[in-house]
């Protein structure tokens, strides 16, 4: 039963447009942010910065997507941050201590982070506890483990090639804006072109009915903390590039950000509705809101007053479009 | 014809956006009668309900109640001017004792309203609970429940409120042949104190057995009142779908096949030693008070439940089902009696949900392949008549019976052997229904063994080829389809043995 006289807005009805908003409300309310700034600051649009930035948020875009995966599924993942810890340590000593080549102390780093991500899915899946529990306990021991085999000192990590995972360029490009590329592609696959994406959903959006359409919760569960261990451990290699020196006390506070990008960009904490793009816009966004406050000169203690004020912003615009939406 | 009502709604009006749920409709109730409501799904009923107990506003109409005009502020204002709804999906908060539930928000208190007066409140929760001989006092958790008690204590919480109107949505879809024996009763005697009560189901058979008078909506229009006397259940449908449905169940005799699946001696929580076996083209009808373990038993079969002894042979090979997707992956899939918990997910998409289960033979190596995915999906859901704009809108913009659909087409598309239904038309429209009857029976006639449950008698008897009866978790009695077409077995005696009889 549709009325005649709908209202057109933009060449849309306005149902189509309220749609429209409640998918790219957030990217819009990027475009506005970044053209203010803009505005007092043309060079906040400048290449160069441009550049700057993206670099600036692959750390806490790699983090975002593992934690993505674990708030689709109904679950948090607070570990990540202390992962960033604890993998930066592993290099320090296996690298700057024990003398070994670059790519079996990433590898073994990695196998650390991804098997405490395993260990949260398992704790989880199979034990039935709740996330936020299970990882902030286990935040605590990965925390701790990065305190006792670094001894709390800091390992000096100044050697060039291994400076260059973080300041090498491609070409112009920054390598860490590729290995975000080469991320938010495979993440893009793998949250909606394949099974696995589809099980997190379904996870995410009625646990019962995956369980009843033959989904394995374990598999699905553990599998996406895993991930998210991974991540955080690629994180923690670029982290230890970019400060040339492997410490214990990175990272902190690491998960509120990528929980943010994550909000921003759509992810539901009810479970079962994400997207791989809004990730990214919502990193993005928090990278602007740093970025763009340095560049506007304010002081760097509003800075997460601006990202508090934006997150609540953005939920609630979301909120108000998507009522109007049902 | 100065007729003396207790509650008259006259040319309301609502619109939602642009569809306009409910145009110029009328609904007069008198004072102690029970007055059904009746409607397909979306035809304007909840709205309706929702206007009255103040949950929507009306654009257009005016409500009179008790002589003078009406218009809630809210359920608690409602029920504060005597009108109280139990409605169809209850939500008990299960850390509340019985006394806690019936005075939530009117709290016995003590000190000036500061501290509650546990043991005031308690008091007069057991006396009225007394009243209505329930069977447990008043500091019982609401979880200890079952849920028809709950709604027995919705109920009791209404009267409490001094209601003078109470609506009943859906009340017995989840109880059993005896606990609606029981809200009769109670409605029975609200009634003899003059409460009169809005009656809503779609279950005929309940409406002939309790109600006074009916009013029938379609396509949020009003048809037409009648008293209960004189009207034919016919008469009734036609008024509701505008046209004559002759035969409810179109049951059609298809070619019964070799023995497809065979359990023996199953036993699990709620039934124990369970043999049957079912043929390939054969609908094989559960029956049984709720409770009795027919759920149980094919929760367990499909891997939803554990099983603590007994054999699963399919095909004549013994299989070993220890998660579901073992049985999906064997070809067994059943349609949980549970839509919204087990069946959708419901903010994800049409399409989502219906290839779920299906996705492993439709990928190219680990990429699925969506293109075949969406034509498939579009496919089923076009043979299974799911009203909807598009595939890719969530399961949240359909109604019940198209949810149902959905999950009727998610099963159709992984092709099973063997086919789980359970409950399949609860709280499903008529037409909707009669289409899933339909559907029954063109998995049949593919060749498919179809293990059907359904609480509603008539169902059972109009669409089995043979009819399982269960009594506290085990068999009482074996019927077959021409023993009711010849008309030697009728309800009652099906009835009987549910109860336990021979």
């Amino acid at each position: 039963m549709a009325s005649k006289n709908k209202k057109k807005i933009l060449g849309m009805d306005q149902d189509q447009f309220s749609m429209f908003l409640g998918k790219y409300g957030i990217g819009i309310i990027l475009l506005g942010m970044v053209v203010i700034i803009a505005i007092v600051k043309p060079l906040f649009i400048k290449p160069n910065n441009l550049l700057n930035i993206f670099t600036q948020i692959s750390i806490n875009g790699l983090i975002a997507y593992g934690m993505c995966l674990a708030i689709t599924t109904g679950g948090i993942d607070l570990t990540v941050g202390a992962q960033l810890a604890l993998v930066s340590c592993i290099l320090g000593q296996l690298v700057g201590v024990k003398g070994w080549g670059l790519l079996p102390a990433c590898l073994v780093a990695l196998l650390v982070s991804g098997g405490f991500g395993f260990l949260n899915g398992l704790l989880i899946s199979k034990f039935n506890m709740f996330p936020f529990v299970v990882t902030l306990s286990t935040q605590l021991v990965v925390r701790s483990a990065a305190q006792i085999i670094s001894s709390g000192k800091a390992v000096s990590m100044a050697e060039p090639a291994f400076k260059a995972i973080y300041s090498g360029k491609f070409g112009v490009i920054p390598r860490p804006i590729i290995y975000l590329a080469v991320v938010v592609v495979i993440m893009y696959i793998v949250m909606h072109w394949t099974r696995f994406g589809r099980y997190v959903y379904a996870v995410g959006g009625n646990e019962h009915a995956a369980i009843a359409s033959g989904v394995s919760i374990f598999w699905t569960k553990t599998m996406c903390y895993t991930i998210s261990g991974i991540l955080a451990g690629l994180a923690g290699i670029i982290m230890t590039s970019k400060t040339g020196s492997a410490q214990s006390n990175i990272g902190i506070g690491y998960e509120t950000d990528a929980v943010a990008a994550c909000v921003l960009g759509g992810t539901s904490f009810a479970g079962g509705i994400s997207t791989a793009p809004g990730v990214l816009l919502g990193a993005i966004i928090i990278g602007c809101i740093y970025n763009g406050m340095n560049f506007l000169k304010i002081d760097s203690y509003y800075q997460s007053l601006a990202k508090g004020v934006v997150i609540i912003g953005a939920v609630l615009l979301d909120m108000v479009m998507n009522k109007k939406n049902r | 014809m100065a007729e003396n009502y207790i509650l008259e709604c006259s040319g309301i009006s609502k619109a939602f956006g642009g569809t306009q749920a409910l145009k110029d409709v009328q609904l007069h109730i008198r004072p102690g009668e029970v007055h059904a409501l009746l409607g397909e799904n979306g035809a304007g009923k909840s709205t309706l309900m929702k206007i009255i107990i103040g949950l929507y506003k009306q654009d257009e109409g005016s409500i009179t109640w008790d002589g003078k005009p009406y218009q809630a502020r809210g359920p608690v204002d409602a029920i504060n001017q005597g009108i109280s709804m139990i409605h169809q999906e209850l939500n008990p908060e299960p850390h509340l004792s019985i006394a806690d539930a019936i005075f939530l928000k009117r709290e016995s208190t003590s000190f000036g309203g500061l501290l509650l007066n546990k043991r005031e409140q308690n008091r007069r929760a057991d006396e009225i609970l007394k009243k209505f001989d329930f069977p447990f006092g008043a500091k019982t958790l609401m979880k200890e429940l079952t849920l028809a008690q709950v709604q027995m204590i919705e109920i009791i919480k209404a009267v409490s409120c001094n209601a003078k109107l109470i609506i009943m949505d859906e009340p017995t879809s989840s109880l059993d042949s005896e606990e609606t024996e029981h809200l009769f009763r109670t409605i029975r005697d609200l009634k003899s104190k003059g409460v009169s009560i809005i009656y809503i189901s779609h279950r005929m058979e309940e409406i002939f057995e309790i109600c006074d008078r009916v009013s029938v909506f379609r396509d949020g229009t009003y048809v037409n009142s009648r008293d209960m006397d004189g009207v034919t259940r016919d008469e009734l449908i036609s008024m509701m779908v505008g046209r004559n449905v002759k035969n409810i169940f179109p049951k059609v005799d298809c070619e019964i096949g070799e023995t497809v699946f065979k359990v023996e001696g199953l036993t699990g929580k709620g039934f124990e030693n369970i043999s049957f076996e079912v043929r390939a083209g054969e609908i094989l009808g559960l029956s049984g008070l709720v409770g009795s373990g027919r759920s149980e038993t094919v929760r367990a079969i499909f891997g939803l439940d554990p099983l603590e002894s007994g054999k699963i042979y399919l095909d004549g090979e013994e299989i070993k089902i220890k998660h579901p997707k073992d049985a999906i992956k064997r070809g067994i899939c059943m349609v949980n009696e549970d839509r919204k918990g087990y069946g959708l997910c419901l903010q994800r998409s049409i399409r989502e949900n219906i290839s779920l289960p299906n996705l492993p033979k439709r990928q190219k190596g680990l990429i699925l392949n969506q293109k075949r995915e969406r034509e498939e999906c579009q496919e089923f859901a076009e043979l299974l008549t799911v009203k909807c704009a598009s595939i890719e809108h969530t399961g949240l913009s359909l109604s019940g019976g198209n949810q149902q659909k959905v999950v009727l087409a998610k099963w159709m598309m992984a092709n099973p052997k063997v086919l789980i239904l359970d409950e399949p038309t609860r709280g499903v429209d008529v037409g909707a229904k009669s289409d899933i009857h339909t559907l029954m029976c063109k998995f049949a006639a593919r060749g498919m063994a179809v293990i059907m449950i359904s609480s509603e008698l008539p169902e059972v008897m109009g669409m089995s080829d043979r009819i399982l009866i269960y009594h506290e978790g085990k068999l009482n009695g074996e019927i077959d389809r021409s023993e009711i077409v010849s008309g030697n077995v009728t309800q009652k005696h099906v009835l009987e043995k549910e109860f336990g009889g021979k």
